[in-house]
């Protein structure tokens, strides 16, 4: 009897500490935030930092004659509604992902420009990773470029930023890593000759060299997640877009750079 | 949906030295490539470049496969008198875009 009380207390505090662990890891102090900005070399960031050396601003230019292009059986455009962008999307990406009453769940800022379309333009959805959807993802979010980070505070959002903090801390795949084994605890390391950095997405959607092209956060989480060898997610999975929510927060008060450009 | 994006000094003195800034958006594919099935994934690229300054060629350059997406071209001339710079770039599949930008030497 003894024996067993001791084996359900033993098991008890290990399942304590397994739960507890992970939900107590290592978290960056605010203060030793760093942008992946940070991490890179001079030549990078002196492209990032020239507008006219920058490739990102060429998808920025182009996502802003799509705000102004009709589109749909509706025959409105972005502008149509919503006007100078300069203005009227001035500090959204800072905020998204943002929770979406009908949906009932978060949505980031593609798939908001996606519900635009269906319920307001009556147009398809513009595919994810393409050239369209791409571009004028960076040319709102561009609108908020030196902004600090505010995430959406509506309480419905809590149980998934809860979600995405969960998916963070857990170890999953072939190679049994969490997200937090690399960006929380060795940060300050490198991967082969990469800089590990923090997971700080504030920069998105990215010109990343090593991609040749724009690409979303979306586009850098499956990268990692077929890093980690695990199961990987569509884009615009829920729990995607629950990482996501979980980053942005993580990286909240942090300056937007959109569209930076990333090694 | 092909743009560029140019960098010239609005204003100059005579006898200086400027330096211009050419960024053009093309996906520069090598040819190299092959798809999933084993296709070859034809040769998309940009193969030459060139800025005239008032009429004048100043620079030009010839592009090949290993160039990177989105070809940033950057270069120097000396300001000798007010005008106009035309670039023009030239690729596979008929590409051609052109481009230009004003200068006033004081």
């Amino acid at each position: 009897m003894k024996v067993a009380a001791t084996i359900v207390l033993a098991s008890l505090l290990i399942a304590a500490g397994a739960t507890l662990r992970p939900l107590t890891a290592t978290e960056i102090p605010s203060a030793e935030r760093r942008s992946g900005y940070t991490f890179m070399g001079p030549d990078t960031k002196a492209m990032q930092d020239d507008d006219t050396a920058n490739p990102g601003m060429l998808g920025v230019l182009d996502g802003e004659t799509l705000w102004k292009r009709k589109a749909g059986s509706a025959g409105k455009s972005c502008a149509d509604c919503h006007d100078d962008a300069r203005v009227s999307m001035k500090g959204v990406a800072a905020r998204y992902p943002a929770y979406d009453k009908l949906l009932g769940r978060p949505v980031n800022l593609e798939q908001r420009i996606n519900l635009c379309r269906a319920r307001h333009q009556q147009a398809e959805p513009l595919p994810y990773e393409k050239h369209d959807l791409l571009a004028l993802t960076a040319f709102v979010a561009e609108q908020s470029r030196g902004m600090a980070i505010a995430p959406d505070t509506t309480p419905e959002l809590e149980p998934f930023v809860a979600k995405g903090r969960d998916f963070f801390m857990h170890r999953q795949g072939q190679l049994n890593l969490g997200c937090t084994n690399c960006h929380d605890d060795n940060w300050d390391k490198h991967l082969a000759g990469s800089a590990v950095t923090q997971a700080i997405p504030n920069g998105y959607p990215i010109y990343r060299l090593e991609w040749q092209s724009l690409g979303s956060l979306q586009r850098r989480l499956r990268n990692c997640i077929t890093g980690m060898r695990a199961q990987n997610y569509d884009f615009g999975a829920p729990e995607l877009v629950e990482l996501e929510l979980y980053l942005m927060a993580r990286a909240r008060g942090m300056p937007i750079e959109t569209p930076a450009v990333r090694p | 949906m092909a743009a560029a994006l140019i960098n010239v000094p609005k204003k100059a003195k005579r006898g200086d030295i400027i330096e211009i800034k050419t960024l053009m958006s093309h996906i520069m594919e090598t040819g190299y490539r092959h798809t999933t099935s084993g296709k070859i994934v034809p040769r998309d690229i940009i193969t030459s470049f060139a800025c005239r300054y008032n009429g004048e060629e100043i620079f030009r350059a010839d592009l090949f496969p290993a160039t990177a997406a989105n070809p940033f071209i950057s270069f120097f001339t000396v300001a000798t008198e007010s005008g106009k710079f035309d670039f023009e770039w030239i690729g596979d599949n008929g590409f051609s875009e052109t481009a230009a930008a004003s200068i006033t030497v004081e």
